[in-house]
């Protein structure tokens, strides 16, 4: 141990390794007593993760950036789920062949719903312009979302933390909401989960139902791909 | 294990490649799941392509492995919510209300919508 433990802790709070390790223990912390309540929606293991994570970076005032150089590495495997989202795809390909029509009307009218109603509550909300353009993209994966945003000049960090709560958001309400619609079709729920919440919906679908899970990759990809074509219009058909 | 993560590594960095490449307005690991899946398909056809990590389940078991932890990806962003809290501060409660209006509106439109096709369908087949 240096002579100085406040040395000790300058450097590794500048080391990637102090928060790769935080970021771990917290979510398999919270992870765990999601298990223990069952999956409870409100035990949701990202939401909790974020606020304690949050919490600590605050009051040990250490800036996100120094915490990003190590949170990064698991932020990279974002891009390699994404991609490993095929085999689920695959090994239901029949189920998906079997559904394709409903799917595809599906996922027509809830973009357009996601991307029109954020836009349209957020400008009778009063919100800076700025703020309308980074909620827009709100129901499609982070790296999909910042991407959008950059385009269209907003703040893609803020797009970001809209897409984080939203799918929190998402997931902790889907099934009480779903269950209140009397629908039990869990290729339908599945769906509406990953359109509308993206990964962290996705996340808890496989949580309640294989089916649901793959329903809500399939959503979170396709949504991803026309999400990028109906941003930009629906921003200069809607924003003033 | 490793030849797994290096094939779904591949399928992203072709995917990017050819996104950059050719200005596709799509994100880059979207075209990989579709390499991906075309692999996956082609080596049901061709078994001369059932090598490496696309035997045994290789890059199905990797894929999974992957796909178990989802959530815990969206931590570090998530926790970008520290650089955003004197927006928070402002306008924090308006931000929160829309977009959980727009999750619930998004919510019920998909849901029903993929109902009620799918049952336009089924009475079309019983006639």
């Amino acid at each position: 141990m240096s002579d100085n433990p406040f040395s000790l802790w300058v450097y590794l709070s500048q080391s990637p390794l102090l928060w790769l390790t935080v970021t771990l223990l917290v979510y398999a912390t919270t992870d765990a007593v999601s298990l223990a309540t069952r999956r409870h929606p409100l035990a949701n293991p990202v939401l909790h993760a974020m606020w304690i994570i949050g919490a600590f970076l605050l009051a040990t005032g250490t800036s996100y950036t120094s915490y990003f150089a190590g949170a990064q590495f698991v932020h990279f495997l974002l891009g390699p789920a994404t991609v490993a989202l095929a085999v689920p795809l695959y090994e239901n390909r029949w189920r998906v062949v079997s559904s394709i029509v409903p799917m595809l009307v599906a996922l027509l009218a809830g973009s357009i719903t996601a991307v029109v109603s954020v836009v349209l509550l957020a400008e009778f909300a009063g919100l800076p312009r700025d703020v309308v353009l980074s909620l827009a993209p709100k129901s499609v994966t982070a790296g999909v979302a910042m991407g959008i945003a950059e385009s269209l000049h907003a703040d893609p960090s803020l797009a970001a933390v809209a897409v984080i709560l939203t799918g929190i958001m998402g997931a902790i309400i889907v099934t009480p909401l779903m269950n209140r619609t009397g629908v039990t079709d869990y290729r339908a729920r599945g769906f509406a989960a990953g359109l509308a919440a993206h990964g962290i919906g996705t996340a808890r679908a496989f949580q309640v139902d294989e089916i649901a899970g793959v329903f809500s990759g399939i959503a979170m990809s396709l949504n991803a791909l026309v999400t990028s074509f109906l941003v930009p219009l629906a921003v200069t058909l809607l924003v003033r | 294990m490793l030849a797994s993560l290096g094939l779904i590594l591949l399928c992203q960095l072709i995917g990017e490649a050819v996104v950059r490449g050719i200005g596709l307005p799509l994100p880059g690991p979207v075209l990989g799941l579709l390499l991906l899946l075309i692999l996956l398909l082609a080596r049901d056809r061709f078994a001369v392509l059932a090598h490496g990590p696309l035997r045994n389940d290789g890059v199905e078991n990797a894929s999974k492995g992957l796909l178990a932890h989802l959530s815990l990806l969206f931590v570090p962003a998530g926790v970008g919510v520290v650089q955003k809290l004197d927006l928070l501060a402002s306008h924090g409660i308006a931000i929160v209300l829309v977009l959980a209006l727009s999750v619930v509106v998004t919510l019920l439109a998909t849901v029903l919508t993929f109902r009620l096709v799918s049952r336009l369908l089924k009475q079309q087949d019983a006639r």
